[in-house]
């Protein structure tokens, strides 16, 4: 009988809301949303299995394409988990502690940004939108500025960073931190108090603190739910623990909830920007490790030492004792972690990447069951997925 | 309560269950049997506060006996602690009991395991392929699947 009362309709995976190629089944009765399927795999790309068969340094721009609205965080989070395999946690210098956070920060606003242009687009709010990328921009420009790509960077390296900031980039950094909470506030002045976002989005997508910790959510999505915890204090890397912040947490469970955890991340993420050029030194930005980072060119064409480690590490690799660590990083969607199982070769024998969206995306039919299909949109946009996370 | 004092409390209920405990890195890893995995994770969850399943995951040990090795990686939200517990699974018998009537995380990374590493858990709800089409044939993170797709020669090593 069940089959004559509700009807099963495909969402994707080319509905512009889904943020990429996530297909959802939909079995609604009328309007409300019965049952949630989400089917996902449609960009597989094996990077876990590609990993087996590179060296530690040739897998770095793979982990650019995984969350590709935030690369540096998973290039962080993929040398720090080598690092710590490498036993070279403690050595990594200054300066490059701090362009790590500094670049961290920005692209957490980065991924903001474009959560809250696509979700606001998705309920209808068009301005908001492109008043957001015009932003993002000039992160992109930064970006480029610092690594030559907008969206795959590719900037940092296992002991340190590929290369050092360019000249002038800090008061162009500076400038733009101060001008964001002003934005902020504009994004703020066109939602909040908007009553067609706050009728769309309270009450919306609820999930309590006790089903998210159960099915694992992470990030902003278990801020919102009120479970106080956020990596970068919690188990701090890359000298988190000196910077002055606060963990945005609220407690409605809801996708305004969420809403409002995610701007007051952006403007946390302004103060650690301040801070984290107000501690910045000259100094160098590699470890000083000649087996495991590459030296700088003028060593390479000026000296044999310098020939011989550039040689031995292009061709060959360095070699981590085996071993097993796993490292997790405050990704602006999640918990993103890698687990690195080493056998003594140049290439990992294992890289498993824990992917926040995916786990995240789990959520969803717990989300959406029994609320309207045009909530499902709403949900959508408040998980904050990223395809090329969830499929690998 | 530190990691130790749940190594020690883990091995004071299970005994002959709990085969290693090893530390790399400042992280520890206990290794049990399979058979017992879903009693050793409720008592984790519910007695010693690992109520966060952050990750799970097999590696394939081609040409060792056993051959498989699940991993979960475990974690406490209250104390922020981290734990890593592990189990062999045998080529001949690649099935372990489902953990996610502990985590429901478990339910998702599981058939994600299944499908590209061809591990069976037992009493899963919903069993089917993730990431890979439904009617592919084969497990593309084994060691003996080709890097370059299904009807390739095995890759040689990139160092030969």
């Amino acid at each position: 009988m069940a089959n004559f009362e509700t009807m099963t309709i495909n969402m994707g995976p080319q509905h512009p809301s889904t943020h990429g190629v996530l297909r959802l089944v939909l079995e609604l009765d009328g309007e409300t949303v019965v049952k949630a399927t989400p089917h996902i795999g449609y960009l597989h790309r094996g990077i876990e299995k590609l990993s087996e068969h590179r060296t530690y340094h040739q897998i770095l721009p793979l982990t650019d394409r995984l969350d590709y609205l935030a690369p540096m965080h998973n290039n962080l989070g993929y040398v720090l988990a080598v690092e710590k395999l490498l036993g070279l946690t403690d050595a990594i210098p200054e300066r490059a502690q701090v362009v790590r956070v500094l670049m961290a920060e920005l692209t957490r606003l980065k991924s903001h940004l474009v959560w809250l242009a696509c979700h606001a687009l998705d309920i209808g709010a068009m301005t908001v939108f492109i008043y957001c990328f015009r932003e993002r921009e000039h992160i992109m420009n930064v970006y480029e500025k610092l690594s030559g790509a907008r969206m795959t960077s590719n900037y940092f390296r296992v002991g340190g960073l590929s290369a050092d900031l360019p000249e002038g980039i800090e008061q162009e950094i500076r400038q733009f931190a101060n001008d964001m909470p002003g934005h902020i506030e504009t994004y703020e002045g066109l939602l909040t108090g908007n009553i067609i976002w706050q009728k769309r989005i309270q009450g919306n997508g609820i999930i309590s603190a006790e089903d998210a910790i159960d099915l694992g959510v992470t990030g902003p999505a278990l801020r919102g739910s009120g479970v106080d915890w956020d990596l970068r204090r919690d188990e701090p890397y890359s000298g988190y623990e000196n910077y002055d912040f606060e963990v945005a947490v609220a407690d409605g469970c809801d996708t305004w909830a969420r809403y409002h955890v995610r701007l007051k991340e952006m403007r946390e993420s302004c103060k650690i920007i301040h801070q984290a050029l107000d501690k910045l030194k000259p100094g160098p930005i590699l470890a000083d490790a000649p087996k495991v980072c590459l030296p700088p060119k003028k060593d390479v064409v000026n000296t044999i030492e310098g020939l011989i480690h550039h040689f031995k590490i292009i061709t060959e690799g360095f070699k981590p004792e085996p071993g097993e660590v796993y490292v997790g990083v405050e990704n602006p969607k999640g918990e993103v972690g890698f687990y690195l199982v080493s056998d003594g070769s140049p290439c990992p024998y294992r890289m498993k990447i824990r992917p926040a969206s995916f786990i995240n995306l789990q959520a969803l039919p717990k989300m959406v069951e029994g609320s309207l299909i045009a909530d499902v949109v709403a949900v959508i946009g408040t998980l904050d997925i990223v395809l090329g996370e969830i499929d690998r | 309560m530190s990691v130790q004092d749940a190594v020690d409390k883990l091995k004071a209920k299970f005994g002959e269950t709990v085969l290693a405990v090893s530390e790399f890195r400042g992280e520890t890893t206990v290794v049990v049997k399979k058979e017992e995995i879903v009693a050793v994770c409720a008592f984790l969850k519910q007695e010693l506060g690992f109520n966060f399943l952050t990750d799970l995951c097999s590696i394939d040990y081609l040409g060792q006996a056993p051959r498989f090795m699940m991993v979960y990686q475990l974690y406490n939200i209250g104390t922020h602690r981290r734990l890593r517990i592990k189990a062999a699974v045998e080529e001949s018998d690649a099935r372990i009991d489902t953990v996610s009537g502990v985590w429901a995380t478990a339910n998702w990374l599981e058939r994600e395991c299944y499908d590209l590493m061809g591990i069976v858990f037992n009493n899963h709800p919903d069993l089917r392929r993730i990431l890979m089409p439904d009617d592919w044939v084969g497990h593309p993170l084994r060691k003996d699947y080709p890097v370059q797709g299904p009807d390739r020669e095995p890759y040689q090593g990139r160092l030969q």
